[in-house]
């Protein structure tokens, strides 16, 4: 488990990050989500030991991180770094020997990689010459190339299209499978909402929320519910401890001020006629982050 | 394909391997591109046709050639400086003089002297020069060393290759660190290399190439020197030749340290001139103080112990003579010193400068880090 306790970074007078903790856990993706500004690529580079942190640690398996153990990182920057001029595959297998990997092994990942990404035909010509589709995922070859033991991605779904977000996430996931614990940032909120596991929600360089997905969104439904009648639930509105938050005819959405109410509210709808449908709502991974963040 | 256990196998690079693999990749980039390889090219003819176009202009004039008749022979040869041709008659001579084979005839004649001088359409000054009696000079001092016109050569030579080179290779470092930082690939660097393993392998490796392209040019200039006959020369040269390639070499590894740290104080190439400006007048400096100074003691004497100025200086003086067997030496052991204490220097601004993006990091707060 991937591990940050109380991390405090300062730019000048500026706080950018205040007192950060959270855990990424083996084997889980885990989201990191943040307006801009919010702290999330500073955070990243501290765990990536860029950066220093002003106070507090970054451990591995509750063990400080050595400068050993931080090569096995991948890593993927904000904004992407590679040789302009380089060629795609020459440059990745670089990579991969800068992390200490054989010619042969670095040149054999390359290969995978680029064909698994989809990038095997491009694989001779210049960085500079790819799409910035392309351009992407060689940088997420260059992260993953080393075959890192954990995985930290700053954005690493922007500017893909539908197919190559699959592409991708499938290889994140396989090494997640492997026990690797995958940290990825985005502030395409539904797509994280798809992808993670576990979310940690970042605003103003504080953490604002942090857990399991379903756990986070079972923890903010509050005492939401859908209702569908045959008839009319004109009654519902007079209904003592009930809000009404949508209404049209036989369809209404309410807040129970306790899950009591809310039985109360399905046994007079069930007396009154046939009920089709009554679930209790949890609020989206956005509706959450407002929420949040405020 | 597993993540956690193949640990075992990847080993981070020691800061050795890591610092040639980074100066390997430096190498190849350079030696990738055109521009690089025709300068160079261009630099290494250049420096060829100055040497072959210099020896034919300045070194060995060949000798005049005269015909003579009779006692005129006598008279001819004992100046020396003359290629004489005997022939039987003045009407020979003559016909030797029109069909210009001859610049001059010296024939027998009722004169002081002896002879008259037989010419085309004007009188041959070099000739009348040559056989007339000249008083004894005496100087007073002495001059040592080569003339005015080869020491000018050699000046703007050791000065131009200098600036060349400083400049070709330091900017390519500089631009090497800025593109680094400007796409952020740093980023992923640092996270696997030390700060000073990245700045060893820049400077490591342009150094080489640098080095290289001295070598070269020196090696170009000697072979054109044996190739169009000015053995003299070179034994008068050679020495300072190769002081010049190892001044050079050190000379060049304290403003490669230099221009990687004025270019990790800039986050995009359009920024670099400012920084970099300060190390190109350092350059500059001793390039123009050698062509207009090459005659003057004082000031070849200072260049040859400052830092930045000895690899032009101190070949210089080599070259003159003005310099005692142990003073390269004492330079160089000045240069070493000032290298070392620069690279530290330059290290710690390249570190505290590398990871800070935006606007341009002031030289103060990269020292302070």
């Amino acid at each position: 488990m991937l591990e940050l306790n109380s991390i405090t970074r300062s730019f000048g007078e500026r706080r950018v990050l205040h007192d950060v903790s959270f855990s990424v856990a083996r084997g889980r993706m885990t989201g990191f989500v943040g307006g801009n500004g919010a702290g999330k690529t500073t955070t990243m580079r501290v765990m990536m030991g860029v950066l220093t942190p002003d106070s507090g640690t970054v451990t591995l398996d509750g063990q400080p991180i050595s400068k050993e153990a931080r090569t096995r990182f991948g890593y993927m920057p904000e904004e992407r770094g590679l040789y302009p001029k380089m060629k795609v595959a020459e440059q990745i297998t670089y990579l991969g020997r800068l992390h200490g990997l054989s010619t042969e092994r670095a040149k054999a990942n390359t290969d995978g990689l680029l064909e698994r990404l989809g990038l095997g035909e491009r694989a001779n010509d210049a960085v500079e010459s790819l799409s910035l589709g392309n351009q992407q995922r060689a940088q997420i070859a260059a992260a993953l190339v080393h075959e890192p033991s954990v995985l930290i991605l700053d954005e690493p779904f922007s500017g893909l299209d539908p197919i190559a977000v699959e592409v991708v996430l499938n290889v994140l996931k396989d090494y997640a499978s492997q026990g690797a614990p995958v940290l990825f940032s985005s502030h395409q909120l539904d797509i994280v909402e798809r992808l993670c596991d576990d979310l940690v929600v970042i605003a103003d360089g504080s953490i604002r929320a942090s857990g399991s997905r379903e756990g986070l969104r079972a923890e903010h439904s509050g005492n939401r519910f859908e209702l569908q009648v045959d008839g009319d639930l004109g009654w519902l509105r007079d209904e003592p401890g009930v809000e009404v938050a949508e209404f049209d005819g036989g369809f209404a959405v309410f807040d129970a001020d306790s899950a009591e109410t809310a039985q109360r509210v399905l046994r007079l709808a069930l007396a009154a006629g046939p009920v089709t449908n009554f679930t209790p709502q949890h609020p989206s991974l956005s509706q959450i982050f407002k929420e949040v963040i405020q | 394909m597993t993540a956690t256990t193949a640990d075992r196998d990847i080993r981070p690079l020691g800061i050795a391997s890591a610092t040639w693999l980074i100066a390997d990749r430096e190498i190849r980039m350079r030696l990738r591109s055109k521009a690089f390889l025709i300068s160079t090219a261009i630099l290494v003819l250049g420096i060829v046709a100055a040497v072959v176009v210099g020896g034919v202009m300045g070194a060995n004039p060949s000798l005049t050639r005269v015909a003579a008749v009779g006692q005129g022979v006598a008279v001819a040869e004992a100046s020396g400086a003359l290629d004489v041709t005997e022939v039987e008659s003045r009407a020979e001579a003559e016909q030797l003089l029109r069909n210009e084979e001859v610049e001059a005839a010296v024939i027998p004649a009722d004169a002081p002297t002896g002879v008259e001088v037989l010419a085309l359409t004007e009188a041959p000054g070099d000739v009348l020069q040559l056989l007339s009696v000249t008083p004894e000079v005496v100087l007073l001092e002495e001059s040592e060393g080569p003339d005015g016109f080869l020491v000018y050569l050699v000046a703007f030579a050791f000065g131009f290759v200098f600036l060349s080179s400083a400049m070709t290779f330091g900017m390519a470092i500089a631009q090497s660190v800025v593109e680094e930082k400007q796409t952020r690939i740093v980023e992923i660097l640092l996270a696997t290399v030390s700060p000073k393993a990245l700045l060893a392998g820049k400077v490591i490796g342009n150094s080489i190439l640098a080095l290289g392209q001295i070598v070269l040019i020196a090696a170009a200039a000697g072979i054109g020197m044996l190739a169009s006959g000015q053995d003299i020369l070179l034994a008068e040269v050679g020495p300072s030749l190769v002081w010049f390639v190892v001044f050079f070499l050190f000379g060049f590894v304290l403003l490669a340290a230099l221009f990687a740290a004025a270019a990790a104080l800039v986050s995009r190439q359009e920024d670099m001139g400012v920084t970099t400006a300060p190390l190109v007048y350092l350059v500059m400096i001793p390039y123009f103080l050698v062509i207009f100074f090459n005659d003057n003691p004082l000031v070849l004497g200072i260049m040859s112990y400052v830092p930045f100025s000895a690899p032009v200086g101190m070949p210089m003086r080599v070259f003159m003579g003005m310099a005692e067997w142990w003073e390269p030496l004492l330079s160089l052991a000045i240069l070493l010193g000032a290298t070392a204490l620069i690279i530290m220097l330059g290290a710690r601004i390249y570190e505290n400068g590398l990871l800070r993006m935006g606007s341009r990091v002031k030289l103060k707060e990269a020292l302070k880090g």
